[in-house]
C-alpha cells in the first residue's frame, strides 16, 4: 500500500500502516520546548538514559519566547558576592511573598546551572582574563548578572536546543498543540495533542508530564510577550484540577512600545532619557521620585523602581495628561538630547529596535512608551522539585510558581529560574517515571472524546456568530481595566461579570477555516479558551487579596497586610466549573518580613541583615 | 486503506485525510534569469571563460614571439580582425568584472585579524586594488615607453 | 504615503487545491505596520483561514520568514510603507525551495535534519567537573565565532541559495555556518568529527559562493563567509595531512 503513495504526501510519525496510527508512549513528556522545557529534558536524559523523553511543543523549540530575553541571568559568581545577598535581594524585591526555602535552593543552584550552560557552549561575555563577566542589574545590589551580548535568552535557548540534539532518548514533537491533560486514577497519564501538520488528534501517553509552556502575557492588550504566550499550560493544569498560585501578580515594565509591545530597556533611562507627558513635562517629579536633574540620578526620577513608574503613568492618564494615539494612551521617552553619537555607541540596540520594528528614529523623534505586561509571577503551584499537587504533573519556568519571585520579580532572575527548576523538575519527573506505574487504557478513550469535541465545537459547527479576534480584543481590554496596574473591588467584580459573558460568547465562535492541515485558526480559538480561563483566575485572585503587595496594588486596600496575606493565593476550578480561591502560608526561614524601601534605607537594612546572618 | 479518488478533472485535488500533499514547485532551468543577483552571479562565473580566452591569447602571443618576426607579424594581423577585437573588448570587460568581484569577496573568505578585532572588509580588499593599479601602471609604462 | 495597499497572497490548501493560487486583499497602511500586521489584520477581520507562522514580532524567533515581492524577508521587519510609497503591490509567498504545507507555511523537517548533521554542539575530548569553573575564553576568542552564533534559524538563506533549490541534499548555509561556529569556538575539540559532513560535495564543496545567503540574512551572520573560511581551512588540513598525517588545524 505504501508504495502507491507518492513521497510528497505527509506520513504521520507514528503511522504503522497507511491508515493506522498508534498512540505513542513515553516516560517523561515535556509540554513546551523553551528554556525550562529543554533543560528539563536534558536533566531527565542524564539521570536515566533508558528513559524515553518527549518534547511536545506547538512551535519549533528555537521559536520559544525564551529567545527574546535580553538582559541577563543572575548567579553569584564573584568573591565579593554571597548567596545570602542574592537571596535577600530576591526576597525583599518580591515583597516577602517568596518561599524562602525555594529561594535558598535557587540562589545556590543558579551559578551551577549557568556554568553548566557555559560548558555546553553558551557564549557568555568575558572579562579580559577569560573569566565570565557580570554586570549590574536593577534590584540587584551586587554585580551578578551573567550576560551574552544583548541577547542572553537567545544564546541560552539555542545552546540548550543544540545540546538536546545530542541526546537520542529525546524525541521531539514539533508543532503539536496540546489540548488536554489525560488524567485517570488521580494521576496524569499523558496529553492529547493536535499534530498541526496533518490535523490528526492523538494521545501521547507518558508516566509523567512537565508543563513548560511559559507565561500568559497575551491575556493583556499591551505586552512584551510573543503571540504564543497564551497561558496554555496554566489553563491545562487549572482544568485538570491543579491550583494556580499567586495569579494576581503580573509584572509591568514601564517602557514598552505601545503597538508592538517591544521593550525599551532601562538602559535608555540610565543613559539620561527623560519621560515626558503630553505637555512635554517630566511628570515623574510629581510622584515623590525626586527632582529633575539634567543627568540621571540612581533610584530617582526616571531611574526609580519599575512599579512606581508604571503607577505614575496610570495617574497621568487619569489626569488626562497622556497623549492619545490609535494604539492607546502613551507618554514619551525623549532621547534626542543625548545626541546621535551617544545613542549609537551606548544604545545601538534601542535605536535598532525602534527603527526596524516600529519605524521610529529615537535620535530625531520622541519614543512613545507605556507600561506593558512583561512577566507573570504566578502560575501552576509547585514545590521545590516542580511537582504539582496532581500526581504525575510537574511544572517549571514562567508557567510555574514555586514561588521564588513572590510579588515582584527582579530582573535577570527568570532565566536562571528556568534552568534551576527545569533541571529539578526533569530529575524529579524522571525518578517518578522510573517507578513502575499501572497502565490505563481508559485514557485512550479520552483522546477519541477530545477529537469528537473539537469536531463538534469548532470544525463542524455551523451558525456561530462571533469572530475570535473580537472576543480576544474585548477580553484583553477588560483584563487591563479590571486587573491592570491599579485595581479596586468595583472594577474587579465588573471584570468577573464581563468575563463570564465572554465565556458564553466564546461558545458561539465561528471558524472560517474548517480544514485539517495546519489549522492555525483552530489553534487560536483553543488558545483563546485557555486565555479566558487564565483571565478568570487572575481576576478572581486579585479580587480576594484585599491588600497591596508588590505588583498587586489595590486602591481600596493600599497597605500591605502581613497578618492575613503573608500567604499565596491558590485558584482552583471546581468540578462543576465554578472557581474558588484558597490561601497557603509563605515559607519563611531566615529573613523575617521587612519594609520594601529604596535609597539609603535599603543599603543600611541589607548591611545589617548580612551581619545578622554571619554573626 | 481509504479509497483515494482519482482526479477526474485537473481541479480536484488528491487528498487523503490527515495525509496532506505538500506542494513542491520545480526549480526552472532558467532560475538564474529571473533575478538580477542571480544573473550577476552567473555572469561572474562565466567570466572565467573569458579569463581562459585571455590566457589562450597570451600563450599564442608567447608562441608567436618564439616563432620569430614573421610569426609575430602574423599574430598581430590576426589580432586586428574585427571579430577578435570585439572578443577582446568583451573579454576585457569580463576580466575587470571578474577582478572586482574577486577582490570584494576575498576578505570574507580570509578575514584578517589585527589587535584582537577583525579588520573591515574594505581595508582588506584595498591593498589588492592598490597592487592592481601599481602593477598596471608599471606594465603600461613598460609597453608604452 | 498612500493609505491603502493591496497584498497578493499565495493560498494553498491541500484539501481543496492541487497547486497554489493568489488572492488579493486590500489593507490600510499605517506608519508602524509591517507585512505581518497586514496578515494579522486579514486573518482577524477578513479571512480566518489565512495560515502563516509568527511569534515574537521583533526579529529574534525566526518564524515569520516569507517571500515578499520575490525577496526572502522577515515579515515582522518589512514595513508596508516602503511599498506603499512606490505604489507597488505586495506579493507574499511562502519561502522558496521548501515544500509548501499550506498557504505561507513551509515544511522544515529537512532543514532540521541538516542542522543536526552538522553536529552543532560543543564536542570535548575531556569533561572536567563543574567545580573547576568555566572554560576560559578571552573576548578576542569569543569575537572569532560570535558572528556565526547569531543565526536565528529563519531559513531565509535557504530560500535565497540557488544550490539549495537545485540540489536538495546540499547541507545549506545556516547548518554549515553553525558547524563553523563550533569549529571556531576555542572550547570545542570536535572539528574532526564534523569533517565528514562539511568537507563533502554536499557540504561546503557544494557551495559556489553565490553570496545571496549573506545578503538576505537579517542577523548579518555571513554564512557565505563561514563556508569559504572552512573551505580554505579544510584544504590546508588536507595538504598538511600528507606531511603530518595525524596533525590538524581546524
Amino acid at each position: 500500500m505504501r508504495a502507491q503513495i507518492k513521497s510528497q504526501h505527509y506520513i504521520p510519525r507514528t503511522a504503522v500502516g497507511w491508515g493506522t496510527v498508534e498512540a505513542s508512549s513515553h516516560d517523561v513528556l515535556l509540554v513546551g520546548g523553551g528554556g525550562a522545557g529543554l533543560r528539563a529534558a536534558i536533566a531527565a536524559a542524564e539521570i536515566n538514559p533508558k528513559l524515553s523523553i518527549a518534547v511536545v511543543s506547538k512551535v519549533y523549540p528555537m521559536r520559544s519566547h525564551t529567545v527574546s530575553a535580553e538582559g541577563g541571568a543572575a548567579g553569584v559568581a564573584k568573591p565579593d558576592d554571597s548567596l545570602d545577598e542574592h537571596a535577600y535581594d530576591t526576597i525583599s524585591g518580591g515583597d516577602w511573598l517568596s518561599d524562602q526555602d525555594a529561594v535558598e535552593a535557587f540562589v545556590r543552584e543558579a551559578p551551577q546551572e549557568l556554568l553548566q550552560l557555559e560548558r555546553w557552549g553558551c557564549p557568555w561575555n568575558r572579562e579580559p582574563d577569560g573569566h565570565i563577566a557580570v554586570r549590574a542589574f536593577g534590584g540587584m545590589k551586587k554585580k551578578r548578572t551573567w550576560f551574552a551580548a544583548d541577547k542572553t535568552g537567545f544564546h541560552m535557548l539555542h545552546t540548550l536546543f543544540q545540546t538536546t540534539l545530542k541526546y537520542d532518548p529525546i524525541t521531539r514533537y514539533d508543532e503539536w498543540f496540546v489540548t488536554k491533560l489525560l488524567v485517570d486514577d488521580g494521576r496524569v497519564q499523558g496529553v492529547v495533542a493536535i499534530e498541526l501538520m496533518s490535523g490528526r488528534i492523538q494521545a501521547v501517553l507518558a508516566k509523567s508530564v512537565i508543563l513548560c509552556t511559559g507565561g500568559c502575557g497575551r491575556v493583556f492588550p499591551f505586552t512584551t510577550n510573543a503571540n504564543i504566550k497564551s497561558g496554555d499550560g496554566m489553563a491545562l493544569a487549572y482544568r485538570a484540577g491543579a491550583p494556580l498560585k499567586d495569579m494576581e501578580f503580573l509584572q509591568y515594565h514601564p517602557t514598552g512600545l505601545p503597538f508592538t509591545g517591544i521593550l525599551i530597556t532601562e538602559a535608555a533611562r540610565a543613559e539620561g532619557g527623560y519621560m515626558l507627558n503630553k505637555d512635554g513635562y517630566r511628570y515623574l517629579q510629581d510622584y515623590n521620585l525626586g527632582t529633575p536633574e539634567s543627568k540621571p540620578v540612581l533610584r530617582s526620577m526616571e531611574l526609580g523602581p519599575r512599579d512606581r513608574l508604571s503607577q505614575a503613568f496610570v495617574h497621568e492618564h487619569r489626569k488626562g495628561r497622556t497623549t492619545p494615539t490609535p494604539h492607546g494612551p502613551v507618554v514619551h521617552l525623549d532621547l534626542r538630547h543625548l545626541g546621535e553619537k551617544l545613542i549609537n555607541t551606548r544604545l545601538p540596540f534601542v535605536r535598532e529596535l525602534c527603527q526596524k520594528y516600529q519605524n521610529i528614529d529615537p535620535v530625531r523623534e520622541l519614543i512613545p512608551v507605556r507600561p506593558v505586561v512583561h512577566y507573570m509571577m504566578g502560575g501552576v503551584s509547585t514545590d521545590l522539585d516542580g511537582a504539582t499537587p496532581l500526581r504525575g504533573l510537574f511544572a517549571a519556568g514562567e508557567v510555574a510558581c514555586v514561588s521564588i519571585n513572590g510579588a515582584n520579580r527582579l530582573g535577570s532572575n527568570s532565566l536562571p529560574e528556568c534552568l534551576v527548576f527545569g533541571a529539578r523538575a526533569g530529575r524529579a519527573a524522571a525518578e517518578y517515571a522510573s517507578q513502575p506505574k499501572p497502565a490505563s487504557t481508559a485514557v485512550l478513550a479520552q483522546a477519541d472524546d477530545e477529537q469528537r469535541r473539537l469536531n463538534s465545537e469548532f470544525l463542524n459547527k455551523t451558525g456561530g456568530r462571533e469572530r475570535i479576534a473580537t472576543i480576544r480584543t474585548e477580553m484583553q481590554a477588560i483584563v487591563e481595566t479590571s486587573a491592570g496596574i491599579y485595581r479596586d473591588e468595583a472594577s474587579l467584580v465588573e471584570g468577573v461579570g464581563k468575563l463570564q459573558q465572554l465565556q458564553q460568547r466564546y461558545r458561539d465562535i465561528n471558524l472560517d477555516d474548517r480544514s485539517h492541515t495546519f489549522n492555525t485558526e483552530l489553534e487560536s480559538a483553543l488558545e483563546l479558551g485557555y486565555m479566558l480561563d487564565v483571565a478568570e483566575s487572575i481576576i478572581k485572585s486579585a479580587l480576594h487579596r484585599t491588600e497591596s503587595r508588590g505588583a498587586h496594588q489595590r486602591t481600596d486596600f493600599p497597605a500591605r497586610d502581613d497578618s492575613s496575606f503573608l500567604a499565596h493565593s491558590l485558584a482552583y476550578r471546581n468540578p462543576d466549573g465554578s472557581s474558588r480561591v484558597e490561601y497557603s502560608p509563605v515559607k519563611i526561614t531566615r529573613w523575617p518580613p521587612g519594609e520594601r524601601v529604596y535609597g539609603q534605607q535599603t543599603q543600611q537594612q541589607s548591611q545589617s541583615k548580612t551581619t545578622e546572618q554571619v554573626g | 486503506m481509504p479509497a483515494v479518488k482519482q482526479p477526474t478533472m485537473k481541479s480536484a485535488p488528491q487528498y487523503t485525510e490527515f495525509h496532506p500533499r505538500w506542494y513542491r514547485p520545480r526549480v526552472s532551468v532558467y532560475w538564474w534569469m529571473g533575478e538580477w543577483h542571480y544573473l550577476k552571479f552567473i555572469l561572474r562565473e562565466l567570466s572565467s571563460v573569458f579569463v581562459a580566452v585571455f590566457v589562450v591569447e597570451t600563450l599564442m602571443l608567447i608562441s608567436a614571439l618564439r616563432g620569430g618576426p614573421e610569426a609575430y607579424a602574423h599574430f598581430q594581423q590576426s589580432m586586428r580582425n574585427p571579430l577578435v577585437v570585439v572578443l577582446n573588448l568583451v573579454s576585457f570587460f569580463f576580466i575587470v568584472f571578474h577582478t572586482i568581484t574577486w577582490f570584494n569577496l576575498a576578505p570574507s573568505a580570509m578575514p584578517v585579524r589585527l589587535g584582537g578585532r577583525r579588520l573591515p572588509d574594505v581595508l582588506v580588499a584595498a591593498p589588492s586594488y592598490v597592487a592592481w593599479l601599481v602593477i598596471s601602471v608599471f606594465i603600461g609604462w613598460l609597453v608604452l615607453r | 504615503m498612500a493609505d491603502k495597499i493591496v497584498l497578493e497572497i499565495a493560498r494553498y490548501s491541500p484539501e481543496q487545491d492541487n497547486e497554489p493560487h493568489f488572492e488579493s486583499y486590500e489593507v490600510p497602511v499605517y506608519k508602524e505596520w509591517v507585512v505581518l500586521d497586514a496578515l494579522n489584520h486579514i486573518k482577524d477581520t477578513v479571512d480566518g483561514s489565512l495560515t502563516y507562522r509568527w511569534s515574537c514580532r521583533m526579529g529574534i524567533c525566526g518564524s515569520c520568514g516569507m517571500m515578499v515581492n520575490g525577496e526572502p524577508k522577515l515579515t515582522c521587519a518589512t514595513f508596508l510603507s516602503s511599498y506603499a510609497d512606490n505604489g507597488k503591490k505586495i506579493r507574499v509567498e511562502p519561502l522558496r525551495y521548501f515544500p509548501v504545507v499550506r498557504d505561507l507555511v513551509t515544511e522544515l523537517s529537512d532543514f532540521l535534519v541538516k542542522l543536526k548533521k552538522a553536529k552543532p554542539w560543543l564536542i570535548r575530548k575531556d569533561e572536567p567537573p563543574l567545580s573547576q569553573g568555566e572554560f576560559l575564553q578571552t573576548p578576542e576568542q569569543l569575537d572569532r565565532y560570535k558572528q556565526f552564533s547569531m543565526c536565528i534559524n529563519c531559513t531565509l538563506c535557504y530560500a535565497a541559495c540557488p544550490v539549495v533549490g537545485l540540489d536538495p541534499i546540499f547541507v545549506g548555509p545556516a547548518a554549515l555556518a553553525l558547524a563553523q561556529r563550533y569549529n571556531m569556538d576555542s572550547r570545542d575539540q570536535g572539528s574532526a568529527e564534523r569533517t565528514a559532513v562539511l568537507a563533502h560535495p554536499d557540504g561546503v564543496w557544494g557551495c559556489t559562493f553565490v553570496g545571496e545567503c549573506t545578503r538576505v540574512c537579517p542577523k548579518h551572520v555571513d554564512p557565505a563567509g563561514a563556508i569559504q573560511q572552512y573551505k580554505i581551512a579544510s584544504v590546508i588540513d588536507w595538504l598538511k595531512s600528507f606531511v603530518m598525517p595525524k596533525g590538524q588545524t581546524t
